[in-house]
């Protein structure tokens, strides 16, 4: 609650000065009814015009002045309530832009999504309501009664006891609704859990023709959601008629000892009526309180969820006194142990000693799960190491800035993706200043010039969102382009040429030896032919390594290299190109 | 214009909701009105009494000295009966309400799953899911606010506005005209602003959309963000769409939450105009006004305008409710699958003459039924897996067509794969068998007849099929499986998981069989998934099966698993298979190579390896032109 809170920043003035504004006009809705009562008992019964119109003037400016201080503070919550949430989505998007890999694995794309569209929402309108009724109902409720105590103290003890029955029977519907409730929403998460199973599997309801089975099973749980809902509404439905009960207890009990008390000339006609109109007023904003209450709870959810991204921390961190600058692209694993859950015991890598020279092509080949992908991901530090060290330039990577070493190490991840935007607004992610020279040099040497030639508007041809408008092949191509844009010491290409065809691929390798020929190139793939050239190539199996050699020398003396090169020839391995 | 249709609309789509509701609920709703006017005659004549209290009782009493309280003990008994009965009235709408609505509500979800479900699968790929998912969410929530509140609300609101304006009348037409004139002014301030909020509240729906779109692309490659440090230039990006909903936001609800104060102050203003006409009236004696009717209107005044505030606070769910509503019916209506097929499957037997007959039970023998319309006979076809493409074309639509002249013929057993590029249109000659899509030209054949023929239920239920992408359902393992045959028993579902290789890895899952699986099996493994797919294809046991290879990588040892499984699964079915592996590919009886939506090459391993064409460079990988 207070992370949220914490958020209004900028809008806490606009928040206080709603309370304000509602402050004041609740007093106007205050004295509103005493003046009404002066223009009967003084103007009306009394036949004085004079009275009846200062009095009504002065009604007319009040109500003014209620509707200016009502619509200010309207304006204020508003402002406020959208202030805050939009402070709240920027500040759950900055934080996740501080995550590391390992905080972005914990949640769901779709999860995030939610928590910043509809949890917000919720959140603002929640906010709004409360700071616009949670301050006038309260001030109205003591301002009537002190009104009702000022006229008739006696009288007021039929409020209280009004109050304390209002307050029992909505108190307890509140409690017993607001715990079904919480099991009514987490039915509707599961029923619509459901509806988005039966949208994303509708291929295999069709397949297996279970269109009517799942209605069946779609209408049970719908069943049972209307049961529950019957249940918590059907309470809530004692709501309204025991606000009818003490308010008609009120009217009979003021009319029976007020009628008496006017006789007895303790009161006049004018405090009568408005009276009536405070234990109105009195017992509406208890209603309103307790519909606060009922927001209040719902919303906590959200703001639970939304806490939850919030006091989300990186676990990565920049160093104190971070070292600006990469010497070389020498890279040194140094009895290297890793795991993706600290602790778990199942480590990713183990007892990783591996040293490897500024300028060397290393091609690195293995089994799916054999860690292929976590290894290089240490090199630029998207995870830390459990134990040993990982240097760059001779330097352990945690020494350093991390957007320094991100941008002298750079990788192009095996699940890439572009942007939409044009091609050269994604080639510049890799350097905001390169020129379009640099750009289609870069594109050369990744070879994408040659499609990018054939498209209608060449280098200014729109890229659809994540890419969906080039072929898996031209997506890899782009984004090596992007990646060389960086001119780094270190590039790594994780299988980032599955999808370009053996000639291509050897052709882009034949650059990368041309163009770049001081930049360390750590080549992840799963073809023999895109590692034969390399310098040396490093095998990996379930997460040690299995050897370190070149490709004559491999083939010669190990197994797990004879094996995958033996079934790549002769047959077995992937057969055509997957996107 | 269009703006006028529109609003048009809106009020066309709200009556739906109504005559959907009434549908159901003619009676109850009925009851609901009358309690309704019940409760409100009870509100009126409970609002009107402290002036009778004034005029009938304390005034006299307060001129002829009298200490008689017993006529207003008997007048406060009567109005304490009708108040009772009128708590019950009101406890009694609440209540029924609660059921209409919540049962409206009910069998809206109920309908609109059963429509959808019905809708083809181009409809699926057209649409992006979260859109869907929103009508359940969203749009439907908004209905419920609407039918629950709003209806019962303004109908009540309603029921005192005309009580109250036809005593008032009764009392002073004068005085009356004031009350119409603060009435008209409230009105058309609710209009203007309303339609002021309204327009700032879809504007605020779009900024909603548009920073959806923006955090899912961007959390989508956010990794990519990460490697290449574009996290400040990201946050300045979604500044900009957030700084727009934020404003947004803010006028639809800077308007919004105007009404109320307005609305209630109008009230308050026309109370002091009435005080003052009336006075000025009463007391130069014009008009037949008294003291007395100035005193009462003041009271009825105020009942009048209020219902006016309480109506105007719902315009806006209305307002709202009308937009979710458009999207439900859309979903609604949407045009379902077609299905004009008339050949069934049933279960058969032999007879001696080798033809055969339709029989009740389960004999494991199947039969296409074909009523000939012309001379209203039955034939009947053995179930053997035939299928034959005859130079058959498809588009997704008309103008694109990506597939062509595709023939092929599969005897009963025999295993067709396909393989080439991504692309190049083979996974969708496979939905084109179940179809999943109709083509736009030629004929598919299954045992000789035309596939439009047959019913789509009845076609399905004879085609198996595993997908890339597996997808499980929330269920025990068990159920997952029993989802190809819902007739398995326990024993038939583990011969079936034996069968696909899945049995081992599911003995030695926490529960077994009875495992409940989660969020589409997200609690197993790839490889594990694929072996549930298959085993609940293996169940149920259909003389031709539609395989798509998975590519995504599983650890060798399961994929070796998965492999095995699904040979056996092919034994002795007509198979088409999706193939990414040589292994499965070399045992076929014919493979066929596609590119760019046609057929290229055919033939089988060592007649395609022979040919050196572009089987030979998909296999060798060599390129060299």
């Amino acid at each position: 609650m207070r992370k949220v809170l914490q958020q209004l920043k900028q809008y806490k003035r606009d928040t206080f000065l709603c309370i304000a504004m509602s402050a004041l006009e609740v007093l106007m809705e205050i004295l509103l009814p005493a003046i009404t009562a002066r223009i009967i008992d003084q103007g009306l019964e009394a036949a004085n015009l004079p009275a009846v119109f200062r009095y009504g003037i002065l009604l007319i400016v009040m109500a003014f002045l209620g509707l200016v201080f009502g619509a200010t503070a309207g304006r204020f919550a508003a402002s406020a309530a959208s202030g805050l949430s939009a402070n709240l989505r920027e500040a759950i998007y900055s934080n996740i832009q501080t995550f590391s890999f390992s905080n972005i694995d914990k949640f769901s794309v779709p999860g995030l999504v939610t928590r910043m569209t509809t949890d917000v929402t919720n959140i603002q309108n929640a906010f709004m309501m409360i700071i616009r009724v949670a301050v006038r109902s309260p001030l109205m409720l003591v301002f009537s009664f002190v009104m009702c105590m000022l006229i008739s103290p006696h009288l007021s003890g039929m409020f209280l006891i009004a109050m304390v029955f209002l307050v029992i029977v909505i108190g307890v519907i509140m409690v017993v609704t607001l715990k079904i409730f919480r099991r009514l929403f987490s039915k509707y998460d599961d029923l619509n859990a459901s509806v988005q199973e039966n949208i994303s599997a509708i291929r295999v309801v069709k397949a297996f023709v279970r269109e009517d089975y799942e209605n069946k099973k779609f209408s049970r749980a719908s069943d049972n959601l209307y049961r529950l809902s019957v249940k918590a509404e059907g309470l809530l439905a004692f709501n309204n008629p025991a606000m009818m009960i003490a308010i008609y207890f009120c009217i009979i009990s003021l009319s029976w000892f007020g009628a008496q008390f006017i006789v007895a000339g303790d009161m006049t006609t004018g405090d009568l009526t408005s009276m009536f109109s405070y234990i109105m007023s009195l017992l509406m904003s208890l209603m309103m309180l307790s519909m606060v209450v009922v927001m209040i709870s719902m919303s906590l959810a959200s703001v639970r969820r939304i806490s939850e991204v919030l006091s989300e921390t990186p676990d990565l961190h920049d160093p104190e006194n971070p070292i600006m600058e990469v010497p070389d692209g020498r890279i040194d694993f140094n009895r290297v142990n890793f795991s993706y859950k600290h602790g778990s015991g199942k480590n990713a890598l183990s007892d990783i000693d591996l040293h490897i020279k500024s300028g060397e092509t290393i091609g690195v080949i293995g089994g799916t799960g054999s860690g292929k992908s976590s290894l290089v991901n240490l090199i630029c530090r998207l995870y830390d190491v459990d134990e040993g060290s990982v240097c760059v330039g001779g330097i352990d990577v945690r020494k350093y800035d991390m957007e320094v070493l991100r941008n002298q190490v750079s990788v192009v991840l095996q699940k890439n993706t572009l942007f939409s935007g044009t091609i050269l607004d994604n080639l510049r992610w890799g350097n905001p200043d390169a020129t379009d020279e640099e750009c289609i040099e870069a594109c050369k040497a990744a070879c994408a010039d040659e499609f990018i030639d054939r498209m209608p508007d060449g280098y200014h041809t729109h890229i659809e969102r994540g890419g969906s408008n080039v072929s898996g092949g031209q997506k890899q191509r782009l984004c090596i382009a992007r990646a060389l844009l960086k001119k780094p010491k270190i590039l790594i290409l994780d299988d980032s040429t599955s999808a370009v065809d053996t000639a291509t691929d050897s052709k882009i390798r034949a650059a990368f030896a041309r163009e770049i020929p001081g930049t360390t190139k750590i080549i992840i793939a799963q073809r023999i032919s895109s590692v034969e050239t390399a310098d040396r190539i490093l095998v990996l199996d379930n997460g040690r390594i299995n050897a370190f050699d070149t490709h004559e020398n491999l083939l010669k003396s190990n197994p797990i290299y004879q094996e995958i090169y033996e079934s790549q020839v002769k047959g077995g391995g992937d057969f055509d190109q997957p996107a | 214009m269009n703006k006028v249709s529109r609003k048009a609309d809106s009020i066309a789509v709200l009556g739906r909701v109504l005559r959907f509701m009434l549908h159901y609920y003619k009676i109850p709703f009925a009851i609901v009105i009358l309690c309704i006017l019940a409760t409100a005659v009870a509100t009126v004549v409970g609002a009107t009494f402290p002036q009778t209290l004034v005029d009938d009782y304390i005034v006299p009493m307060l001129q002829s000295g009298s200490n008689d309280f017993s006529g207003l003990a008997k007048d406060l008994f009567r109005l304490g009966c009708i108040m009772a009965a009128g708590v019950v009235t009101a406890f009694t709408y609440n209540r029924i309400m609660v059921t209409v609505s919540q049962g409206t509500m009910r069998r809206l979800r109920d309908t609109l799953f059963g429509r959808m479900e019905a809708l083809p699968i181009k409809y699926f790929d057209t649409h992006a899911h979260g859109d869907i998912m929103s009508v359940y969410t969203n749009d439907i929530d908004t209905l419920r606010q609407m039918i629950s509140q709003s209806i019962p609300q303004t109908i009540n609101s309603v029921v005192s506005m005309v009580a109250t304006f036809v005593t008032m009348l009764i009392m002073d037409p004068v005085l009356t005209l004031i009350s119409i004139l603060t009435a008209v002014a409230m009105l058309l301030v609710t209009k203007n602003f309303s339609k002021l909020s309204a327009k700032y509240f879809i504007r605020q729906q779009q900024d909603l959309g548009a920073v959806d779109g923006f955090i899912e692309e961007m959390l989508d490659g956010q990794k990519v963000v990460k490697v290449f440090c574009h996290e400040e230039a990201a946050k300045e990006d979604f500044r900009r769409v957030n700084d727009s909903l934020r404003d947004s936001a803010n006028m639809a609800n800077r308007y919004a939450n105007l009404l109320m104060p307005v609305n209630a102050n109008i009230g308050w203003l026309s109370y002091a105009l009435v005080a003052i006409v009336g006075a000025a009236l009463a007391i130069n004696g014009l008009a037949g006004v008294t003291i007395g009717t100035v005193v009462a209107f003041l009271g009825l005044n105020k009942s009048f305008t209020q219902p006016i505030t309480q109506i105007s606070q719902q315009v806006n769910f209305v307002v709202n409710a009308a937009a979710g509503a458009q999207r439900v019916f859309a979903l609604m209506d949407q045009t379902p699958e077609t299905d004009e097929g008339y050949v069934e499957l049933v279960n058969a037997r032999e007879n001696a003459d080798g033809s055969f007959s339709e029989v009740k039970d389960r004999t494991n023998v199947w039969a296409w039924k074909h009523p000939h319309k012309a001379d209203n006979t039955v034939t009947y076809t053995k179930l053997e897996g035939s299928v034959v493409f005859d130079d058959v074309d498809f588009g997704y639509d008309e103008k694109k067509i990506v597939l062509h002249n595709i023939s092929l013929w599969a005897k009963p057993g025999q295993k067709i794969a396909f393989v080439g590029a991504t692309g190049a249109g083979k996974t969708t000659i496979t939905n084109l068998i179940n179809r999943f899509y109709d083509i736009a030209d030629g004929k598919i054949r299954y045992d000789g007849i035309n596939i439009n023929k047959i019913k789509k239920p009845d076609l399905r239920r004879s085609l198996g099929i595993v997908l890339q992408d597996t997808h499980l359902f929330t269920g025990t393992v068990m159920e997952n499986i029993r989802y190809g045959n819902l007739d398995a028993s326990d024993e038939e579902c583990m011969a079936a998981a034996k069968l696909a290789n899945a049995d081992g890895f599911i003995r030695r899952l926490p529960d077994g069989y009875q495992t409940m699986l989660t969020g589409d099996g997200a609690n197993l493994s790839q490889g594990q998934r694929q072996l549930l797919a298959i085993a609940r294809a293996a169940v149920a046991d259909p003389p031709v099966l539609i395989l798509d290879e998975a590519t995504s990588s599983i650890d060798t040892r399961t994929e070796k698993l998965v492999q095995d499984g699904m040979d056996a699964l092919m034994t002795g079915r007509t198979t088409f298979v999706i193939a990414h592996r040589l292994s499965t590919v070399r045992n076929s009886d014919c493979i066929m190579v596609m590119d760019q939506g046609r057929i290229i090459e055919r033939g089988t391993h060592d007649d395609l390896i022979a040919r050196k064409g572009k089987y030979y460079q998909l296999y060798t990988g060599n390129f060299a032109e």
